[in-house]
C-alpha cells in the first residue's frame, strides 16, 4: 500500500503537518462542536420540541427568516445590478468601488450596527428624512433589521456573479444578436440562464449569513421580545439566564437550517461545475 | 470590435452593437443605481462613524481614546488578535501543505470540517465554548475545583476568536499550492534540500502573497469579532472588553461621541484591510502570466 505510489511520498512532512492538522481542528473546532450535540442529546425530544415551539422562539425564527430572505432578495436584485455594471461599464473611480463592495466583511459588525442605527434613527442623516416623507420608521423595526441584513449580505451576491459575468462568452451574444435578438431578448434567454446558478448560489450565502447574524442587527432592532427580538439574541438571553438546554436547542435548529443551505450551494456547484465540464 | 463588420455596410454594425450592449438610457440607470445603492449602504455608513467620532472636534476624540478602559479594550483586542493569527497561519501552513502536496483517503471530508466555522453563526461559535468551559458547562465544575477561568476571561476570548478565524488562512492557501503542483519542490528534494529548507527557499516565496492575504483577513476579523466574543466575554470593564465590546457600553451608555471615536479606530482597520488586500489582488496577479510565460518557453 505504502510503495504502490512511491512518488507521491517524494516530499517530507506528511505525516507532521496532516498530524497537526488534525489535532488543531479536533481542539479547536470538533470537540467544542460536539458539546452542541451532548447537549441536545442529554435534553430528550419532548423538552426540545417545547422549546423550539415556543411562541417567542417561533416569533424569532419569522422574524430572522423574514428578514433574511427580504434582505437576500434586495441583494439579488441590487447585486446583479452592481456586478454587471462593474465588468461590463468602465467608469473613473472603477476599482474604488470595486474594492469598496467588500466593506461589510472588512467593517467590524458593532461599527456597521451603530453607524446604521445612527443613520436611521428618527433623527439621523436618512431616518429624518424617511419618517417627514413616507412616516417611515426604520430604526427599531423589523424594517431596521433588513437593512443591517442587506448591509452585511452586500458582498456576496456581487462576489459570485463577478466571475461568471466575466467568462460569459461573448460569441453567444454576438450569436443570439445575430440571429435577430434585441437586447433585453438575449439578457432574458442568453444571460440570465447562464447567470442563475451563480445568482442562486450569491443569493443563498447572503441568505445564510444573515440568519446568523448577530452584531449589526442588535443596536438597531430594538430588540423587543415577540416584535424585534432576533434568534441569535434570544440565544444570548437564554445563555445570560444559564438555561444552556434551551439557548442549546434554539441554536440547533438555526445550525440544521444553516447546513442545509450551505449543503444545498455545494450541491448546485458540484452541479454547475459537472454540467461546464460536459458542455 | 470598432471595425464595422465585412460586407455589413453601416446600418448592420450599429445595429449588431446595440444588440451586444444596453441601450444608453439603460447603462445610465444601472450605473445611477449601482452608485445610489453602494452610496447609501457602503459610504454613508463609514462617512457616519469618522463624522460623529470628530463631532466634539479632535481634543474630545483623542481623549475618548486615551481613557484607560479604552486603551485596556485595544490592548486586549491587540493580544488577541497576537494569539489568534499565529495559530491559525500555522495551522493553515500545514493544512495547505497536508492537503495540496499528498494524496490521502478522507481530503474532502476534512476540507468540509476545515470550512465548518464559517456555517456557525457568531452568537452559537461564542456559545459551543460556553456549554464546554461554563459554570453549568461539561468541564465547568472541574474548571472551578482547580480555579481555572476560562469562561468570562480573556482564554475564552482568545478560544472564539480562534475559531471564528480558524479557516481563513488554510482556505487561502490550499488552492494556491494545489495550483503550484509539487514539481518544484520535488526537484529541490532531488537536489538534495531538507524539508525545512524546501519549505523556506521553494515554497513559501511561491505562496507568500496568499499567505499575506490570509493573514491580513484573518487579521481583520480577530479585531473586530464581536458575537462571539460577546457571549463568552462577560463584559467585564477594562477586563474582558475587547474594542469592539467597549464600542458597545459606551453606546448603550449613550455616549456616542466616544463609542464612534473608539468605533473609528476598526473602521480605519476596515478600510486599511482593503487598501492591503486590493495591493495583494494586483500584486499577486501578474504572477500567473509570468509562469504560462515560463510553461510555454519550457
Amino acid at each position: 500500500m505504502k510503495d504502490r505510489r512511491p512518488h507521491r511520498r517524494v516530499l517530507p512532512g506528511f505525516g507532521l503537518t496532516l498530524g497537526f492538522t488534525l489535532l488543531y481542528l479536533s481542539l479547536i473546532v470538533l470537540i467544542p462542536l460536539s458539546t452542541l450535540a451532548l447537549e441536545t442529546a442529554s435534553m430528550g425530544w419532548g423538552p426540545f420540541w417545547a422549546t423550539v415551539t415556543s411562541p417567542r422562539v417561533l416569533a424569532t425564527y419569522r422574524l430572522t427568516f423574514g428578514a433574511s430572505l427580504l434582505a437576500a432578495a434586495l441583494n439579488a436584485v441590487f447585486g446583479l445590478a452592481v456586478a454587471w455594471v462593474l465588468v461590463r461599464y468602465r467608469f473613473p473611480g472603477q476599482r474604488l468601488v470595486d474594492a469598496l463592495v467588500d466593506l461589510p466583511f472588512a467593517l467590524p459588525t458593532a461599527v456597521a450596527g451603530i453607524a446604521l442605527t445612527s443613520l436611521y434613527a428618527p433623527n439621523g442623516w436618512l431616518g429624518r428624512p424617511l419618517q417627514e416623507a413616507f412616516g417611515a420608521r426604520v430604526a427599531f423595526t423589523p424594517l431596521g433589521i433588513v437593512v443591517a441584513l442587506t448591509f452585511i449580505g452586500l458582498p456576496f451576491v456581487v462576489r459570485t456573479l463577478q466571475p461568471v459575468i466575466e467568462d460569459l462568452d461573448a460569441e453567444v451574444e454576438e450569436a443570439a444578436a445575430s440571429l435577430g435578438a434585441g437586447r433585453r431578448q438575449t439578457f432574458a434567454r442568453v444571460i440570465v440562464p447562464a447567470l442563475l446558478p451563480a445568482w442562486i448560489t450569491g443569493f443563498a450565502l447572503a441568505f445564510a449569513r444573515a440568519l446568523g447574524e448577530y452584531g449589526s442587527v442588535v443596536f438597531i432592532a430594538g430588540n423587543m421580545p415577540m416584535k424585534t427580538e432576533i434568534t441569535s439574541l434570544l440565544i444570548i438571553t437564554k445563555l445570560e439566564q444559564y438555561d444552556y438546554a434551551g439557548a442549546t436547542a434554539i441554536a440547533v435548529v438555526m445550525l440544521a437550517a444553516s447546513f442545509l443551505l450551505l449543503g444545498a450551494v455545494n450541491r448546485l456547484q458540484s452541479w454547475t461545475s459537472r454540467r461546464g465540464a460536459a458542455a | 470590435m470598432d471595425e464595422p463588420a465585412r460586407g455589413g455596410g453601416v446600418t448592420s454594425s450599429v445595429r449588431s452593437r446595440r444588440a451586444l450592449t444596453e441601450p444608453p438610457i439603460v447603462k445610465v440607470a444601472l450605473l445611477v443605481v449601482t452608485v445610489v445603492f453602494l452610496a447609501v449602504f457602503l459610504v454613508l455608513p463609514l462617512v457616519a462613524v469618522f463624522t460623529q467620532a470628530f463631532e466634539k472636534g479632535a481634543a474630545a476624540y483623542f481623549a475618548a481614546l486615551r481613557e484607560p478602559d479604552a486603551w485596556k479594550a485595544i490592548r486586549l483586542t491587540l493580544l488577541t488578535a497576537a494569539i489568534a493569527v499565529p495559530m491559525n497561519l500555522l495551522f493553515g501552513l500545514a493544512a495547505s501543505w497536508a492537503i495540496a502536496k499528498f494524496e490521502f483517503p478522507g481530503k474532502g471530508t476534512l476540507l468540509t470540517l476545515i470550512d465548518l466555522p464559517f456555517a456557525v453563526s457568531p452568537v452559537i461559535s461564542g456559545m459551543i465554548f460556553v456549554l464546554l468551559f461554563g459554570r453549568q458547562g461539561a468541564l465547568g465544575p472541574w474548571l472551578a475545583d482547580h480555579d481555572v477561568k476560562i469562561i468570562f476571561a480573556v482564554p475564552g476570548i482568545v478560544l472564539a476568536t480562534v475559531f471564528v478565524t480558524f479557516p481563513f488562512v488554510a482556505r487561502e492557501l490550499i488552492p494556491v499550492m494545489q495550483a503550484l503542483g509539487n514539481e518544484e519542490e520535488e526537484a529541490a528534494r532531488v537536489l538534495g534540500a531538507g524539508g525545512a529548507q524546501i519549505f523556506l527557499r521553494v515554497t513559501l516565496p511561491n505562496i507568500k502573497w496568499g499567505v499575506l492575504y490570509g493573514v491580513i483577513l484573518c487579521n481583520a476579523r480577530a479585531m473586530g469579532e464581536f458575537g462571539a466574543v460577546s457571549v463568552v466575554s462577560g463584559h467585564i470593564r477594562g477586563l474582558t472588553n475587547t474594542i469592539p465590546l467597549h464600542v458597545e457600553i459606551l453606546y448603550n451608555e449613550y455616549d456616542f461621541q466616544a463609542a464612534f471615536a473608539v468605533a473609528s479606530l476598526l473602521a480605519f482597520l476596515a478600510v486599511a484591510t482593503l487598501l492591503a488586500k486590493s495591493v495583494v489582488e494586483w500584486r499577486a496577479r501578474p504572477a500567473a502570466p509570468r509562469r504560462e510565460r515560463l510553461e510555454e518557453a519550457a
